[in-house]
């Protein structure tokens, strides 16, 4: 058989071999928006509130944020205001957590359609990745416009700084952290569902190892160090930074350590779903 | 012409028994248990666990090419592993061993609406599942029209189709995979939806398709009619083996001589598997039955079979009756015969009775015999009390031979022969 023909596709036994087909999924790029578009509106869909409800989440989170770090525990945010401190971060992280977990499901919660039909199988986490970053628009824009009020105000400790022009660049880095870490554990519980219980669980406990509820400034010492190395605590500190300002800056060395880890993950995640996609219909 | 699809020795091996302890500290335990040489903590003791390491070959060296514009049936019984080899075609899940060459764009429908949402309006609904079987935003849009026209829900396109009729969600459904533009299309008895008029509107179109749109066309099936109106070759599996490879009509004669019933006089019928509605609980069982007036299960015309049946009551019946429906050897329905004298004279237990059915209006071939006991009760309603499927089989001989009876067209009902006047 000839093999350059581009027109055949060749099936055969699955091999351990990295390959990430990016001309297919491209391909499929129209399927990529349409499932997008299925979460987005049958998500709202019969509910008196629509998209709003992208907004009521984290609003909740920051008020019961504001009053139990804030009020109660008096943690220092650096002279910004509480609830615009707390609110700036929870949207990151709501956005993170929503990639990581969908995508951790993409096996289980899609297999009576992965089971029937033949389409790049990146296609489920990358689809959901992309409707969490509609909810996350609509939660930024909110955000948005409350310290856009404190910023005309001229509240003190709100400065936009020029680290504003990173903020996109924070947020693909997320998503791709989310999307890297989900689509390891979506692998992995093809066969073991053991780390899909852990996982609502893991990103919690994952948010308050993260400067989200408190600054990094809270921490000091060797702690630090540590601390720092987790990929999201640099993310949050420069995106905080970007719109607050303050004396902390940038952290530049722990950044580009995140997105090493960031780059990794999703290389591990990328090579370990293609491994498992081929056969996981044999034994979920 | 090239052939477009070439299977190559594919086999496809599964592990029996459950996969994996189910967990991941399952699994440890037992990997460390075996390390050191000790016995699995996991092990369900008593229970013997050969089996658990046993590979099944859903499909055992298969090959097959299949030409550009051929329609090609894959016909074989329960378990042949045609629904294996068409999850192998559509890119579903890979071979254990073997290659497989696709030549084109694939269409897979091994179900109906896969992917439909039901929040989703019919219009959203067709892009999305459009999209699913592989077509662009603009080829759906250059194709809306005929496909709404084609699944006659065109008045409720912007209704979610939660609200659908079962109908018309598959309707609609088929129509998106109808129309796909793809070079293969692999079909898993998905025309067995909607009503028969809608059903042959679908074969019509599908053999449009594979006649003038040079279209190849994979179609697994049971129905045997499909497979004649819509191939033009078949593909007979058996076992995971590939058993016949050429025309229509010798490919199902293939399939139903291996599907049938070895011919007995005694039949056993105390471990058999009921119908489902009488699987768990009977107030009567049917125990065998035994053919008492020839040797063999061959029967001429004038000859009746006369069979002795073997039943128990479970508890106080009323009236008993037995009824005999008769199909033909590729389950097509026949005919039946009612009995109208009651079986149980007494209220014992156990009952044989000496049955007489006779044979005469069967057309020359075999067929296959079900015997369903039912009761009669006080206000005439009737209860069936079980059934044996098949209970027996045989073959009618007509003695001439000379006239190939044509049953696709005629039936198997042989009535009494024209007098001329």
């Amino acid at each position: 058989m000839e093999e350059n023909n581009p027109k055949r596709i060749y099936i055969r036994p699955k091999s351990g071999r990295f390959n990430l087909n990016i001309k297919e999924l491209w391909r499929y790029r129209d399927l990529i928006a349409l499932f997008v578009r299925r979460t987005f509106v049958a998500q709202y869909k019969q509910t008196v509130l629509g998209p709003a409800w992208a907004v009521i989440q984290p609003l909740f989170t920051t008020v019961i944020f504001t009053v139990v770090f804030g009020n109660v525990a008096k943690l220092d945010t650096g002279g910004v205001p509480h609830f615009v401190f707390y609110m700036c971060s929870n949207v990151l992280w709501c956005y993170f957590s929503a990639c990581l977990t969908t995508t951790a499901n993409t096996f289980t919660a899609n297999s009576a359609i992965l089971g029937k039909v033949y389409f790049p199988r990146l296609v489920m986490p990358v689809s959901s990745v992309l409707s969490g970053l509609i909810s996350y628009a609509i939660q930024m824009v909110f955000f948005l416009i409350i310290w856009a009020v404190y910023l005309i105000k001229g509240t003190s400790g709100i400065h936009a700084t020029w680290a504003l022009v990173l903020v996109p660049l924070m947020i693909i880095e997320t998503s791709m952290l989310g999307l890297g870490c989900g689509i390891i554990i979506s692998a992995l519980t093809t066969k073991y569902r053991d780390l899909a219980m852990l996982v609502n669980f893991g990103v919690q406990l994952w948010m308050y190892a993260s400067p989200v509820a408190y600054g990094s400034s809270q921490i000091s010492g060797g702690l630090k160090k540590i601390f720092m190395l987790n990929p999201m605590a640099p993310i949050l500190d420069t995106y905080r930074y970007a719109f607050f300002g303050g004396e902390t800056g940038i952290p530049w060395n722990y950044l580009i350590i995140s997105a090493c880890v960031t780059a990794v993950v999703l290389v591990i995640g990328i090579a370990l779903f293609s491994r498992v996609e081929k056969t996981f219909t044999d034994t979920i | 012409m090239g052939n477009i699809i070439e299977v190559r020795d594919v086999v496809k091996e599964y592990r029996l028994g459950a996969i994996g302890g189910g967990t991941l500290r399952g699994d440890m335990q037992s990997f460390f248990a075996r390390v050191r040489g000790k016995e699995d903590p996991n092990l369900k003791i008593g229970v013997d666990q050969s089996h658990l390491n046993e590979r099944f070959r859903a499909l055992d060296g298969v090959s097959f090419d299949v030409k550009k514009g051929d329609a090609v049936g894959l016909i074989g019984g329960n378990g042949a592993g045609k629904s294996t080899m068409l999850k192998l075609l559509s890119q579903i899940t890979a071979p254990t061993a073997g290659e497989i060459m696709l030549e084109g764009r694939v269409a897979s429908m091994l179900e109906v609406g896969t992917g439909f949402h039901p929040e989703l309006t019919g219009r959203e609904n067709v892009y999305l599942n459009g999209a699913i079987l592989g077509m662009s935003k603009s080829e759906i849009s250059k194709k809306f029209d005929e496909i709404v026209e084609f699944s006659e829900v065109s008045k409720f396109i912007d209704t979610p189709v939660k609200r659908y009729s079962s109908g018309m969600y598959v309707k609609l459904a088929f129509s998106v995979a109808a129309h796909l533009d793809s070079e293969i299309m692999i079909m898993d008895e998905v025309l067995a939806v909607g009503d028969a008029a809608f059903q042959q509107k679908c074969i019509t179109k599908m053999c449009e398709e594979a006649n003038s749109g040079g279209r190849t066309i994979l179609y697994v099936s049971h129905n045997m009619n499909t497979v004649r109106q819509l191939c033009n070759r078949t593909v007979v599996l058996d076992k995971g083996r590939k058993i016949f490879d050429g025309d229509v009509e010798g490919g199902i004669e293939k399939y139903l001589d291996n599907q049938s019933y070895e011919q007995k006089l005694f039949n056993d019928y105390t471990n058999m598997t009921r119908l489902k509605h009488l699987e768990k609980q009977r107030d009567a069982d049917l125990i065998s039955s035994e053919i008492l007036n020839k040797d063999s299960c061959v029967f001429e015309n004038g000859e009746k079979i006369v069979f002795r049946l073997n039943w128990q009551q479970n508890k106080s019946l009323g009236d008993v009756f037995a009824r005999i429906e008769i199909r033909y050897r590729d389950d097509s329905p026949v005919g039946a015969s009612l009995c109208n004298e009651k079986l149980n004279k007494t209220d014992e237990k156990n009952h044989s009775n000496v049955l007489s059915f006779d044979v005469s209006s069967l057309a020359a071939g075999e067929y296959k015999a079900m015997i369903v006991l039912y009761e009669l009760n006080s206000f005439g309603a009737k209860n069936d009390l079980d059934a044996a499927w098949p209970a027996f089989s045989f073959t009618k001989e007509v003695s001439d031979n000379n006239i190939v009876w044509n049953g696709r067209y005629w039936g198997y009902n042989r009535f009494p022969d024209i007098e001329v006047l």
